[in-house]
């Protein structure tokens, strides 16, 4: 019996319950989250963090959340009054949805009653995922073009150009799980990383989707949707209240989420860490969930490390490294791994596939050793022209009186 | 009679309370845009569409159709957004001025031509053939057997389209690249301009906006020393725009007597 079956059994009782469930853990992460990242930020930067609302600040992000419903609702007077209010709306709907198609756990006695805690288990799973992201970013592009202001639409622009860009190496990069897993759906793909999990044996993908996935989350350092320094607060800069709470919400349930498909797809989703696989029959197989939580942290864990120690990258070096170095590396990944593949089901002799790889590798070394020639001879012939060198004034030294002008030239020497 | 009818196209009870309440909301939302007057409203419009076309896909077991359908059109239309931002303007309406001559016919004759079309394609594809039924066409799986017709049957049609959009894709591009008139100075030539120019007053960057600790305002220009306005304080765009306060009212009233 597959995962479709067994989901299909279910009473609707049950999935009420898990349709509840999905939405209560998405929401206390998302308060356990902020404050998590705040501590450790904090942590990484020798400050405290919050530590006053409740024991350890673990209620701050609670009583933050008091706040904002207690703050004045504002919409601008040039805001296009009904997109504005919709999209916060699309924004936090959005997020909640793709968690429906993630395998918690493995199977599991639910109040009495044999099931996976997985809502629904579709063929196309992930490209479920993949539909309601690009309906979520809608959320985001209309706030930015209804408030009406500048730094709210350049924000949404920025943001849909980057969503548009990232989720094309995103999507490249799951082609290589489905051609390994041979589906498109989550619990296959969580069932096929039995004995390997794909971060290992398609390194390169798993790679390529880490960085679009916090390109796609809009967090630091690809958070240039709501660059402080630059649009005050981007797209949500109009925005107060419950509705800011909204985006904030999104914002923190998108992470969750995407964290939640890069452990499903690479990580082996709910399966133990290799070598302790007999604790996924612990506790009736509920302890699974606990494995599948723990990589879903430990992801999260990375975004804030990001967010902690990496600058915010300049708009064209963002939209350089999608287009230029993100998708095409990931379509020649994805052209060696359906060669190897094709080999390998065609029965090909060993040595053949081994000396394919082999070239593949000299060739990619050989590309990057010319690329980074090339790279030191265009930085020997970028240098300044020789212009007659001004004069500008510097401090006087103490014991003169007078402000001396110093030669560029004598600088130099 | 609608029972009837409806026992004739042998839908079932929950599919065909979904058709009546998602039709006329498609069908609405379809003429919204041709009617809406701000480009974006249409976009939305058309998203909106789209969305509801996939949930009937969806319905009718053709699950992969659906979901991509999502995927690609939610997608194209977020481009269809930034094409009307790059080549009409933020809040722009539509006119109905026509610019090229001809215009509105070709337009007509080529729209009943593709409706012709897709009539003369839609009853091919129903009348007369008696149906097979998604069962049958989805014996090895929805996506899988989508996939072999693809890629054997209509291998040819597909690569054309394929080839029919990324010419149009390009070809956006072209009509949305406005070529520059002379190369912009960057970040670094600008820092070695300032250094190398007659004076130095601005080499470190020019003077911020506002009256120090009265007004702090992006609109109002800085005082030089000497109570007059900075002009340099100002954004171009701001003073091109006209959006510009005077800081006479901010300015300390008896300047000599605070200098003494």
């Amino acid at each position: 019996m597959n995962n479709a079956a067994i989901l299909g059994a279910d009473p609707g009782w049950v999935i009420l319950v898990k349709a509840l469930l999905v939405f209560v853990v998405c929401v206390v992460l998302t308060l356990m989250s902020v404050w998590g990242e705040r501590r450790i930020v904090a942590r990484m930067q020798q400050r405290l963090g919050p530590n006053r609302v409740g024991k350890f600040g673990l209620l701050q992000a609670l009583a933050d959340g008091i706040k904002l419903a207690l703050k004045e609702d504002l919409i601008p007077a040039a805001a296009d009054k009904l997109v504005f209010v919709i999209a916060p709306i699309i924004s936090a709907t959005a997020c909640f949805m793709s968690f429906a198609v993630i395998p918690l756990t493995g199977k599991v006695s639910f109040f009495g009653h044999q099931t996976i805690m997985q809502l629904t288990d579709l063929p196309v799973g992930v490209l479920y995922i993949l539909a309601i992201a690009s309906v979520g970013v809608y959320g985001i592009v209309l706030a930015g073009w209804s408030s009406g202001s500048t730094y709210p639409l350049l924000g949404g622009l920025r943001s849909s150009a980057q969503v548009i860009s990232y989720e094309v190496a995103m999507g490249l990069s799951l082609v290589a799980v489905f051609i390994y897993s041979g589906s498109m759906s989550t619990s296959e793909i969580v069932a096929a990383q039995h004995h390997y999990w794909f971060a290992i044996v398609l390194f390169p993908s798993f790679v390529i989707y880490s960085i679009s996935m916090v390109g796609e989350t809009n967090r630091a350092p690809f958070d240039l949707a709501e660059a402080e320094g630059e649009l005050v607060g981007g797209f949500h800069t109009e925005y107060s209240s419950l509705k800011f709470a909204l985006f904030f919400l999104a914002e923190y349930v998108n992470i969750v989420a995407v964290s939640a498909l890069a452990t499903t797809l690479f990580l082996g989703g709910y399966h133990a860490l290799p070598g302790l696989g007999f604790t996924e029959s612990w506790l009736g197989g509920w302890f699974t969930l606990f494995w599948f939580f723990a990589k879903v942290v430990s992801f999260f864990f990375v975004f804030v490390w990001l967010r902690g120690t990496l600058p915010r990258l300049r708009y064209d070096q963002f939209m350089k490294f999608g287009w230029k170095v993100l998708i095409p590396s990931s379509l020649a990944w994805i052209m060696i791994l359906a060669t190897l593949r094709l080999m390998s089901a065609h029965n090909f002799p060993r040595m053949v596939i081994a000396t394919f790889t082999v070239g593949v590798i000299i060739v990619i070394f050989l590309v990057l050793t010319l690329f980074d020639r090339a790279k030191i001879k265009l930085e020997e012939n970028d240098v300044l022209p020789d212009l007659p060198a001004p004069s500008f004034p510097v401090p006087a030294i103490p014991g003169q009186s007078q402000i001396t002008f110093v030669q560029r030239s004598e600088i130099n020497d | 009679m609608l029972h009837q009818s409806l026992a004739f196209g042998q839908t079932a009870t929950p599919e065909a309370v979904q058709f009546w309440v998602l039709a006329p909301v498609a069908v609405i939302a379809a003429l919204g845009m041709l009617f809406m007057k701000k480009a974006v409203h249409s976009a939305l419009l058309l998203a909106w569409v789209m969305i509801t076309l996939a949930i009937f896909y969806i319905a009718q077991d053709a699950l992969f159709l659906g979901i991509v359908q999502i995927v690609v059109y939610t997608g194209a239309v977020m481009m269809l957004f930034l094409f009307i931002l790059m080549l009409v303007g933020v809040d722009a309406s539509e006119s109905l001025v026509e610019n090229i001559k001809g215009q509105r016919a070709a337009s007509v004759f080529a729209g009943l031509g593709l409706g012709g079309l897709l009539l003369s394609l839609a009853a091919r594809a129903s009348v007369n053939q008696p149906a097979i039924g998604l069962k049958i066409a989805n014996q090895k799986g929805n996506v899988q057997s989508l996939a072999s017709q693809l890629f054997t049957q209509y291998v040819w049609a597909f690569e054309v389209v394929s080839a029919l959009l990324i010419t149009a894709a390009l070809g956006a591009m072209v009509l949305a690249h406005s070529t520059k008139p002379a190369v912009r100075n960057k970040q670094r030539d600008l820092s070695i301009a300032r250094f190398r120019g007659k004076s130095l007053a601005d080499a470190a960057g020019l003077p911020g906006s506002g009256v120090f600790a009265q007004h702090n305002a992006v609109d109002v220009p800085a005082l030089l020393p000497d109570g007059s306005a900075a002009p340099t304080s100002i954004s171009a765009t701001l003073k091109a725009r006209g959006d510009v306060i005077s800081p006479t009212p901010f300015a300390l009233e008896h300047s000599e007597e605070v200098e003494e």
